[in-house]
Order: C-alpha cells, then sequence, then structure tokens
C-alpha cells in the first residue's frame, strides 16, 4: 500500500475517535495515542444531548436558526464560517449516530426524540437517556475498534503524549509518548498528527473534568510554537455539585425538562425546601428573564447564581442555590433523567426526585484553546487540532449540547483535512536525521531531571495553590488587580516547580512523574488564561468583569492569540469572522429579534 | 405535586475522629503483595479517592514510616469510565462512588480496606490491566456494521421500548465488577457477562440483527456462553444495573433457536 499514510492522532474521546474513523474509513492508518483506554474517555461525562436542527417538531427549526443561536450565545466572538458549517452537518451526524445503534430516546412513532437546551427556544437536542456522550463515545468506540480489527488503527492506550517531533523547517513530523506503566519514550513518525485531547480543567484544580483533562498535550504544542486562542474564555457551568474531590456536573438537561432554580426569599428561612410555599421562593432566573427563564446561556445563569449568594441570598447563607425538579413526576424524571438524578443521590445522600437538590457554578469547558483554521489546521505544519483543544466554535460561551456536535465536527473535518495535508508534503529524510532520536533525549532529559530534582516542594500541594488561585481570581468574575496578582501567583509557582521532590522511589506505573509533567505545562496554560483575561478590558459571554461591565466590539471583537516565550505569552488580536451573522447586542430578558 | 414519601439515608452520627486505610501493595506485576495502614483525620463527605488524594500527597504509614504513595487509576470520578474500580471492604465497586460515611456506617468501624481486582494483571498497587475485557468486545463483533460513515440519512425507525431496553446495555462502561464478581470467569476460560450483554445490546438493533450470526458464533467456543453457571454474581454487583442475568438467558435463546431453526432460513 504505497499510498496509504500514517496519521497519529493524541486524545481517544469524542473527536478523537471521530477522526480514527474517518481516516481508516479512507484508507490510511492511525496511531491513536490515548492516556486511558478511549472507551474511559472524558467524553462519557457529557450528559444532556448533542444539538441538531432536524427539525422534526414542526418547530420550523434549521439550521441556520442554530448558527444564529449559537454564534448570538457564543456573544460574537466565534468566526462564523466554521460554525454555519457545523451547524449544516449537525442533522447528517446525528442520523450517523442513529444508525450506528446509539439508544437516542424515542417518541410514538419510534423516530428521535428531541429536548431543550439552554440558549435556544427549539426542541433541538437529540438524547440517550442523561449519558448521551457515554453513548456518542461508544458508538465511535465500537467502530474504532471494528478498524483495529481490520488493522487500519493501532491503539497506544496509557500512553501520554509528552512533545511534537519538529523538523528543522518547523514542520510537525510525529510526536514522542511516554508508556505510564514503564515510563519507556517512544517516538511516533507520522504524515500529520491530530490533536484531540480536550479541554484543561484541572488547571482549576477541582472542575467538573476528568482527572485527564490536563491540557499538558495542547500546552506541549504551545511550547513549541503552536498558537493557542482564547484562552482566558472558561466555562463556568451554573449547576455543579461540590465535592471533595471533584466538581460533579448536573446537566443542564435537569433545567431542559423543567428544573427551576430558586431560593427563599429570606435567607434566613430554615424550613426544609418543600415546606416553603411557592410565594415565599425567588424564582429569580424567571423573574429576570421570562423569556428564556432557567434557560438562559450559562454563563449568565452562573453570574446570576453567583452573584445571588455573593448578596447572601444562598440556601442557609452558603454557596449554594436549589435545583428544583420535585414538581415533575418521579416516573418521567426517572426516564429522561435518570442517569443524573442517581449521580446527586450517589454522591450527595438526597434523591432529587423529592428534594431539591443544591447546586453552585463549576469550571466546565475551555471554549479557548489551539487556534486552528477553518480546516482545523494550526499554525504548525502538519499539526491540526478537534474538539474542545481546539478554540473555533463556541466564542465567548458555549451553548449546552453543542460541545458533542463540536467534537464530532472538529474530527470530521480535522481527518479529509490532515490526510490532503499528508498527500501532498514533501516527505524528508526524517527518518535519518535524528530529530526523532534528538526529541527523544531531549524529553528523557527532562523526565530525569524532575526524577533527580530534590528542592523539597510537594508537587500536588503546589496543584492545589494553581487551582485555588485561578478558581478564586480567574472563572466568574474577574478584576485586573487580582488577575495581575495571580499571574505573580503562578510565576512564583513555576519557580517553586523547579525545587520539586518526586515522592516515589518506585517509579514503575509511578504516576508522580507524569504529574510533574503535566502540572509544568498547565501552568503555562494558566499564565495564558489569566493574562488573555487582564488583556482583555470588556466584558463578552464568560468573561466578566465588573469594571469593564460592556462588551466592546470595536477593541475586542478579536481572538485572543498567545505565542509562547520563556517570559511570558505574547499576546496578539485577529479579527473575527463575522461575515454571516451581524453582531447584535445580547439580551435574552426577551426573546429574541430576528 | 409528586408527594411520594421516600426513605431518608441513614446517616454516620458519631463518626471515628481518625480513619484508618488498609491498602494492599505491590511494587510491580509479579511482585508480591504486603499491606499498609495510613490514617486521616475524619472530614465530611469524604470519598475513597479524595481519601487516596490525601495519602498521595505525604506517603507515610500509621507507623510513622515514609512509604511511596498509593498507585490507583482514576478519570471521571463520577461513576461513568468505570477506570477506579477496585475491592474496597471486600466487595468490587468504583472508588469514586464510595463514600467514607457509608463505608464506615456498613462495616461498624474506622478501617476501610482496599485492594485491587483480582481477576486481572495486577500492574502496580490498585491498578489493574483490564484491556482483554476490550478483546472480548472484538471477539463479538460488539458494533453495527455501517457501510460507511458518509450521509445515509436516518436509522431505522425504533420502539422508545427497545431503545429503552438496549439504552440499559449500553451502559456498561466495561469495568470489570461482573467478571471479578463471576465465579466462573478466570484464567480465560470464560468470555463473561459484559461480552455477552454486549453481543445481545446489538442483536436487538434492527440493524445489527442482520449479522447476529457472527454475534452468536463468538459466543460459541471453549470460552463461550456455555461457561455460565448462573451464579447470578454478576448481577448484583454490577454499578450500571445492566441486566446482565437476563441478556444471558436471552442470547442463550437466540442460540438455541439459531441451532434448532437456522436452517429454515437458509
Amino acid at each position: 500500500m504505497a499510498t496509504s499514510l500514517k496519521i497519529a492522532i493524541v486524545g481517544g474521546g469524542l473527536a478523537g475517535l471521530a477522526a480514527a474513523m474517518k481516516i481508516a474509513e479512507a484508507g490510511h492508518e492511525v496511531d491513536l495515542i490515548s492516556v486511558v483506554p478511549v472507551k474511559r474517555s472524558h467524553s462519557v461525562c457529557a450528559q444532556g444531548g448533542i444539538n441538531g436542527a432536524v427539525n422534526t417538531k414542526g418547530e420550523g427549526d434549521s439550521p441556520a436558526k442554530h448558527l444564529d443561536d449559537t454564534v448570538y450565545g457564543g456573544d460574537f466572538l466565534a468566526n462564523q464560517p466554521p460554525v454555519k458549517r457545523m451547524t449544516d452537518m449537525a442533522p447528517e451526524i446525528i442520523y450517523l449516530f442513529d444508525r450506528m445503534g446509539v439508544p437516542f430516546s424515542r417518541t410514538k412513532e419510534g423516530l428521535m426524540d428531541f429536548r431543550r437546551f439552554g440558549g435556544t427556544l427549539h426542541h433541538r437536542t437529540a438524547f440517550a437517556g442523561a449519558s448521551t456522550g457515554q453513548q456518542l463515545l461508544y458508538a465511535l468506540d465500537e467502530q474504532v475498534r471494528r478498524w483495529e480489527v481490520e488493522k487500519k488503527v493501532t491503539k497506544y492506550e496509557g500512553w501520554e503524549m509528552l512533545s511534537l517531533v519538529m523538523d528543522d523547517h518547523q514542520v510537525c513530523r510525529g510526536l514522542i509518548a511516554m508508556n505510564l506503566q514503564t515510563l519507556e519514550l517512544k517516538s511516533f513518525a507520522a504524515d500529520a498528527v491530530i490533536m484531540a485531547t480536550g479541554g484543561p480543567g484541572m488547571v482549576f484544580g477541582k472542575s467538573t473534568n476528568s482527572q485527564t483533562c490536563t491540557g499538558s498535550a495542547v500546552a506541549a504544542c504551545y511550547q513549541q510554537g503552536a498558537r493557542y486562542a482564547n484562552g482566558e474564555f472558561i466555562q463556568v457551568h451554573p449547576t455543579s455539585i461540590p465535592g471533595e474531590d471533584k466538581l460533579r456536573l448536573m446537566s443542564e438537561s435537569a433545567r431542559g425538562e423543567g428544573g427551576r432554580v430558586w431560593v427563599p426569599r429570606d435567607p434566613q428561612d430554615a424550613r426544609k425546601p418543600k415546606d416553603i410555599p411557592d410565594g415565599e421562593r425567588w424564582y429569580f432566573l424567571e423573574e429576570k428573564y421570562p423569556a428564556y427563564g432557567n434557560l438562559v446561556p450559562r454563563d449568565i445563569a452562573t453570574r446570576e447564581i453567583f452573584q445571588v449568594c455573593l448578596e447572601g441570598h444562598g440556601v442557609g447563607g452558603e454557596n449554594q442555590v436549589y435545583l428544583d425538579l420535585t414538581h415533575i413526576p418521579a416516573e418521567t424524571l426517572t426516564r429522561k433523567l435518570g442517569a443524573i438524578l442517581e449521580i446527586y443521590e450517589m454522591f450527595v445522600g438526597d434523591d432529587p426526585r423529592y428534594v431539591p437538590m443544591r447546586i453552585f457554578p463549576g469550571v466546565h469547558y475551555s471554549m479557548g484553546g489551539l487556534w486552528v483554521d477553518f480546516e482545523q489546521r494550526t499554525n504548525v505544519p502538519g499539526l491540526f487540532a478537534a474538539g474542545e483543544c481546539d478554540y473555533s466554535i463556541h466564542g465567548a460561551n458555549r451553548l449546552g449540547a453543542n460541545s458533542l456536535l463540536s467534537c464530532v465536527y472538529g474530527g470530521f473535518v480535522a481527518a479529509p483535512s490532515a490526510i490532503e495535508y499528508a498527500k501532498n508534503v514533501e516527505r524528508g529524510s526524517t527518518e535519518t536525521n535524528g530529530i526523532y532520536d534528538a526529541e527523544l533525549k531531549k524529553q528523557q532529559a527532562l523526565n530525569d531531571e524532575i526524577i533527580g530534582s530534590e528542592g523539597g516542594e510537594n508537587q500536588y500541594k503546589l496543584h492545589e495553590e494553581m487551582g485555588k488561585v485561578m478558581t478564586d481570581n480567574v472563572t466568574v468574575v474577574r478584576y485586573n488587580d487580582r488577575l495581575q496578582a495571580t499571574d505573580d501567583k503562578l510565576v512564583e509557582l513555576q519557580d517553586r516547580f523547579k525545587k520539586i521532590s518526586i515522592n516515589d522511589s518506585n517509579l514503575w506505573a509511578t504516576q508522580a512523574v507524569p504529574h510533574a509533567r503535566q502540572l509544568r505545562n498547565m501552568l503555562d496554560l494558566a499564565r495564558v488564561i489569566t493574562l488573555g483575561a487582564l488583556n482583555r478590558d470588556e466584558s463578552r459571554g464568560a468573561h466578566y468583569k465588573p469594571d469593564f461591565p460592556d462588551r466592546d466590539d470595536e477593541k475586542f471583537m478579536k481572538t485572543t492569540v498567545a505565542e509562547y516565550s520563556a517570559e511570558a505569552p505574547v499576546l496578539s488580536y485577529e479579527a473575527v469572522d463575522v461575515s454571516l451573522v451581524e453582531p447584535r447586542k445580547r439580551d435574552y430578558s426577551a426573546k429574541k429579534k430576528g | 405535586m409528586t408527594t411520594n414519601a421516600h426513605i431518608e439515608k441513614k446517616r454516620l452520627d458519631n463518626p471515628p475522629a481518625t480513619i484508618k486505610f488498609k491498602i494492599q501493595r505491590r511494587e510491580r506485576e509479579g511482585a508480591s503483595a504486603h499491606w499498609e495502614t495510613f490514617e486521616l483525620q475524619y472530614r465530611r463527605n469524604l470519598n475513597v479517592i479524595s481519601a487516596l488524594m490525601e495519602i498521595r500527597k505525604n506517603p507515610v504509614t500509621v507507623d510513622g514510616k515514609q512509604t511511596t504513595p498509593p498507585v490507583w487509576d482514576m478519570s471521571c470520578l463520577e461513576q461513568v469510565c468505570g477506570i477506579c474500580t477496585m475491592v474496597i471492604d471486600g466487595k468490587v465497586r468504583q472508588s469514586c462512588s464510595a463514600l467514607i460515611d457509608d463505608l464506615l456506617l456498613a462495616s461498624n468501624s474506622d478501617t476501610v480496606s482496599l485492594a485491587p481486582m483480582s481477576k486481572f494483571p495486577n500492574v502496580r498497587d490498585l491498578k489493574v490491566d483490564r484491556s482483554k475485557m476490550f478483546d472480548h468486545l472484538k471477539q463479538v463483533n460488539a458494533w453495527i456494521e455501517l457501510d460507511g460513515s458518509y450521509d445515509l440519512g436516518p436509522g431505522p425507525h425504533i420502539s422508545n421500548a427497545t431503545a429503552q431496553e438496549r439504552y440499559d446495555l449500553s451502559r456498561c462502561m466495561t469495568c470489570g465488577c461482573c467478571l471479578e464478581a463471576c465465579p466462573q470467569y478466570g484464567d480465560d476460560n470464560y468470555i463473561g457477562p459484559q461480552a455477552i450483554a454486549q453481543a445481545r445490546l446489538f442483536n436487538m438493533h434492527p440493524t445489527g440483527q442482520n449479522t447476529k450470526e457472527e454475534r452468536l458464533n463468538g459466543l460459541l467456543g471453549d470460552d463461550g456462553i456455555g461457561n455460565c453457571g448462573n451464579a447470578q454474581n454478576c448481577i448484583q454487583v454490577c454499578p450500571m444495573s445492566v441486566p446482565l442475568t437476563k441478556a444471558i438467558y436471552e442470547t442463550n435463546r437466540d442460540i438455541t433457536v439459531d441451532a434448532l431453526f437456522g436452517w429454515l432460513k437458509k
């Protein structure tokens, strides 16, 4: 097979598997590198559904409306052409998953059922119970397993990417990955590399993300010259369940199915929630946003909940509000939301069918990521990106159920784009000119340095400090003096990182060395996020500065682009393509015009 | 407004001042195992994962001995990825959803014991290698045969009842609890409940039915479905309540029907 190309994909979630399937189907070979068995990727955590304007409910929905909702919800920071391409492709993506056997919930006629989600007035979200991400991921996992049997896909599960292999012309020729059991480093030569590693939630210590969502591999690309865009746009999900080890997501589908957010009108009211009559409850979202009510976009719901608690209206004076489903019949709840209600019951102990849930916002999703063009190409030749790790679709705020869609879309575009590139790229004498060995040695030296370091700093404590300072200052509400102080703190942590001592003398399957490498990379991403926020003096989508409360299109309807330098990220700004939907002010208190 | 009464969860009213964690340690596959005990101050809302994270930060045993940090797998922490499965107080389950209060209530003690699953190669400490389970999915062709992933319109109409039944099977997260608990499973002699249930998942789909026999063939070998001893342990431990025994029963029935009447269809 002289024409068979080799493409390496990093990450086996929805985006990575979508790309792998397309590449294998086109007859080419894939090396699939993933820190966990791909079936355990973070996509399993997505609960609510996947958007696509199939318009089976006779509501007059259309991809054009989906486009409008998405760019409007994203506060006009997304380049619109790729969003249009995605919303146009959405119905066929959903149908494809239907053909793959995803057990989507059905109507009486046997068609796929659709539910409502935030930021739209249409029933546009296909769902499989309340574990849609799990079900979509499994469908792709199954298809890719079939290609594995056909020897088109080779999986390297339990391997973590450490760096790209670049040739003398700064073209990406493959990557270096580490076996997490043996710590062996291996070079993977490839005609193209697709990054599909998801988001960087662990930068914030606790988030709704999986423990694997460190952003470490993306940070490595950034350090080697890939641009990182809109890092400051971090979605804080309005409804999460605070926990010691993580913030567990309570899906937006809880509100999509009728869940109501409220607090007692009297903050001193200590009665059980069911004993508080309707008139003494403050349904603050419904009151302020009569058209969208509890289904305003996430950034708005998050700020409102945050503000209500800040002003002392939280339940029991604490940082929590009620998310109430108890007015809906228990049987309906079990059928439509069973999986997420079980999560709540499992971790909190109360049954949300009978007792209102207590929730609070939690870091959830990064709208920012690797800069890509409209064909998912990064600025590094040979390097592509798809899914949460690229910045391209969601602008300043992501709408619920658009993430699963954008992951699959990104994978489906990155795959042919990478194939096209790989077909035409000049193949240097890469194997012989030593670039792989050189990069291997460099990465081994980094490992040796970490293993040999004896300064006494504890890596897990450094991680906690980073998470705390980021969560306190770079999430819902942002002030410039605190952002500057945060960056100073991050620089201090980078300095202290040089003095860590790993506390594991047994290097077999150790988690200390991989974690140390992730931490080092996360600190770089944390600075990109923080400085991006510091330099954006406006409020837009998830980025909110009380000192600059308005959106400033003239100055900031621009993509933030960060490039690595040893001292600090170098920021520049790029115009946004708003050629399809004219920017207008976001206002969810009334029905949308236009 | 529903007013169904529901049972309030029993809570730990008199927690101990400290909790002990007895953890099985193994340096690497093939090395001998031993136990180490760690002690933490009691806090509300601890689960096994947050306790392990605390221990990992500064691994000193209850006897004051500096040791290596325990190694375990974790990812989603929402009991949906399956990776953090281990044997906790003798019962196989996910460590993320194992709440310390509940464990102490159930054991009426101040100690929690953690051991790796025993049916899989023990990589180190609490970490095991379950890649075999994914091989089992290959053996039963656990996928729908697509003509291609290009746009061919929607899939077949399916009743909500069938979709729901398939959803229940499709929630399997390949965690391995069923295999750990199954008295028949071990030494490659039996494919086990999870793969049989996944064969059933695809055999129930209108498109999947077209290739049903290939899936059933994967279950007819020496390690096949015939090894099920009907102990029904699998259904007891499945964290996702996958109807495993029903899937085994129905698949057995399919095989029998196929064997008896298969020639009629040809």
